[in-house]
């Protein structure tokens, strides 16, 4: 196994290292660290702004670039919070909590660079992860018929829409919704077109650039305009001279690494239980077992290490069931997929013997990435910590702008922009309703897929829905399923206090409180507003 | 009874459920305008059907929710309504889309980003008018000249 799998990654690192993917590569990397860095943006904007622009590129290089922003802006999203207690990145929201302690006693530099260490470890392991299990679960997938295929996507969609933050009704309403959308367009079979409303150009179905920039670009600007905290830059001269850890720090830190890297790799393998849930699981586990809980909160390196660690971790680990199965376990890994399925590839476990190229190329280019993450922030940490400073008011109207153009360059159509704005709307009434527009774009990718599969295996079974259960496979799919709902109901009608994932959410509107004063507090705001 | 309902009524997952009925009622209405077929025989209707009644019991369960809870409730709009943040970022696109169609690139870009900065508290007409101008420069380089994106700069003057 071992030695097909060198083969592979040799042969991954030929790839990977063409000029030509090496650069975009590069690019890729790069957005995604500024990205991160800046407070306000989000990866998944991010992504679909670049999307349209891979279209003319080879699939190798389109999806190298979209991987490097995800995982580059992780990197960013930690200096966010360790020098400036923004969570703007919910998977580094848990980090202010001892980063920035250590940030005022002056250890910022100590911080950020156990951090560095600890994402390289926790990055390394996931990436490992994925070369060793990765076929393995391909073997078994390859096994299945449409009707497994369908209980699969029935359980990655329940488990991605109610393991995700907010209530899980809500979660698998928006996952319904994402079906829904994902049906917009002309029907797959016979051609006719459904819930097209007279537009000819929803005949090719809703855009995804559109469905993406409208929920999480157009929606969040909606709602983080005016409300985001004034950056405070006290602590932000940090230098490369400041960024070297004692050996008793990285002492400390080393274990603390190690279980949150298995944390988060764990965490990447259930499907909706991304690198947020890992970094806080991994966090309070951290504080439990310390022998001294009380210094968590008040500058503990190891509450920075273990979190960025399993951060990272999960991040890459995230790759592996989108990879290998086909199944998304969230929205970032959806819009990937789509990126994907607009290149002509057909995601799912043939992906690997038929594209080789992809998939080992994308692990080799995980290596080659992290090593020039971690290139770009040490030596070049006083840049990153100067576009810290750069303002939302300034960020937000230039984001509008790429949202436009991005999404009219996917078709050359300016209805584009009018739809991205109408879905944008749509998704701020639903955000202001309770709802997290995540489960949408999961349940739009899988949409045609699933509904392909369901026609299909209705068609070998003849209409029997009884086949979903007698087949051994697909009916311990469906046995999770009913598990996962029946744990949900269980755990929120005995104690809803104790659930952690309802902890998890908890703490993190917690520090996002922390961190976004109320508006009235802001005596600067209050004047305007008395003026006005 | 009549505080229950009143109680019920307000909160916001009773409004985030019954939007969810309301969406779900009016698919499988329009679903059932496609033809319907067989389970072994499904046609372009079948699937959409039951998406909609699913979202219809999901959007019920949703409302009841909201009877059944006594927590604090989080109110729909926040507490300060931003209408002039809102306004200009819907302006934005929509200036984009007007300035594109009849104007080009440039006309298109200055609008979207000048007005969509306004919406924050603190802009001030010099800083907006400066942002806009260095993002529509940096925008008609980057897009037309170096990704080259079929946008004419200036309809008519400039392609």
């Amino acid at each position: 196994v071992i030695s097909s799998a060198l083969t592979n990654l040799w042969y991954g690192f030929g790839i990977a290292l063409q000029p030509n993917n090496l650069l975009w590569c590069f690019v890729g990397v790069l957005v995604g660290n500024l990205v991160g860095v800046l407070p306000g943006m989000g990866v998944l904007a991010t992504i679909s702004i670049l999307l349209p622009l891979t279209f003319g590129m080879k699939p190798v290089a389109a999806i190298l670039m979209l991987a490097g922003v995800y995982y580059g802006a992780q990197y960013g999203g930690a200096i966010c919070s360790i020098l400036l207690n923004l969570p703007c990145h919910p998977p580094h929201a848990v980090t202010c909590l001892d980063g920035f302690p250590l940030t005022q006693q002056g250890k910022g530099g100590t911080a950020l660079a156990v951090t560095m260490v600890a994402s390289f470890v926790g990055a390394s392991w996931g990436i490992t992860e994925m070369i060793f299990l990765a076929p393995v679960l391909v073997q078994v997938a390859l096994q299945f018929g449409p009707t497994e295929v369908c209980s699969l996507m029935m359980l990655g969609l329940l488990a991605g829409s109610t393991l995700a933050r907010g209530s899980p009704l809500k979660g698998v309403a928006m996952t319904v919704l994402g079906l829904l959308l994902g049906i917009v367009g002309s029907d797959i079979e016979t051609g006719s077109a459904r819930f097209t409303f007279g537009f000819t150009q929803l005949e090719d179905g809703i855009e995804i650039v559109a469905l993406a920039l409208g929920l999480f670009g157009i929606a969040e600007f909606m709602n983080s305009v005016n409300q985001l905290a004034k950056v405070d830059t006290k602590y932000t001269n940090v230098r490369l001279r400041d960024m070297r850890p004692s050996r008793e720090d990285l002492k400390k830190s080393f274990f603390p690494m190690i279980r949150g890297t298995l944390i988060g790799s764990l965490c990447a393998l259930i499907p909706g239980t991304g690198p947020t849930i890992a970094s806080f699981v991994s966090y309070a586990t951290e504080k439990k077992i310390s022998r001294t809980p009380e210094r968590f909160g008040r500058g503990a390196i190891e509450g920075v290490a273990c979190p960025e660690a399993s951060t990272h971790s999960s991040v890459q680990g995230d790759f592996i069931p989108t990879m290998s199965l086909g199944i998304p376990g969230d929205a970032v890994m959806a819009l990937l997929l789509g990126a994907l399925i607009i290149q002509g590839i057909v995601p799912g476990p043939q992906l690997i013997s038929q594209h080789p190229d992809i998939f080992w190329g994308l692990i080799a280019s995980f290596w080659i990435g992290n090593i020039l993450l971690v290139l770009l922030n040490v030596p070049m940490i006083g840049i990153w910590v100067k576009l810290l400073t750069i303002p939302y008011k300034y960020l937000y109207p230039s984001a509008l702008f790429f949202v436009c153009i991005g999404v009219y360059s996917a078709n050359n159509d300016l209805f584009q922009v009018g739809e991205t704005l109408f879905i944008g709307l749509a998704g701020y009434v639903l955000l202001r309703l309770g709802f997290h527009p995540a489960p949408v774009l999961l349940g739009f990718v899988l949409g045609p897929r699933f509904e392909e599969n369901f026609r299909r295996a209705m068609l070998i079974a003849r209409g029997d829905l009884a086949v979903f259960v007698e087949r051994p496979i697909s009916a311990v799919f469906l046995g999770l399923c009913v598990l996962l709902i029946a744990g949900q109901i269980l755990v929120r009608l005995r104690k809803p206090k104790d659930n952690p994932l309802v902890k998890a959410d908890a703490a993190l509107e917690h520090v996002h409180a922390l961190a976004t004063p109320e508006p009235e507090s802001d005596p600067q705001v209050e004047k305007v507003r008395a003026a006005s | 009874v009549k505080a229950f309902l009143q109680n019920f009524v307000h909160r916001r997952d009773f409004y985030a459920g019954s939007l969810m009925v309301l969406l779900g009622i009016g698919t499988f209405l329009q679903a059932q305008s496609y033809k319907l077929g067989t389970l072994t025989h499904m046609g372009p209707g079948f699937f959409p059907s039951i998406l909609g009644v699913v979202l219809t019991g999901i959007g019920v369960l949703i409302a009841g929710s909201a009877a059944a809870s006594h927590d604090e409730d989080a109110p729909v709009l926040p507490p300060h309504p931003e209408w002039r943040g809102w306004g200009c970022i819907i302006a934005g696109p929509l200036l984009f889309i007007l300035f594109g169609h009849y104007g080009g690139l440039i006309p298109a870009t200055f609008f979207c980003v000048f007005v969509s900065s306004l919406g924050d508290r603190t802009a001030t007409l010099r800083g907006s008018l400066i942002l806009a101008t260095g993002i529509t420069v940096f925008g008609a380089l980057l897009f037309s000249f170096v990704l080259k994106v079929p946008f004419p700069l200036l309809r008519g003057v400039l392609s």
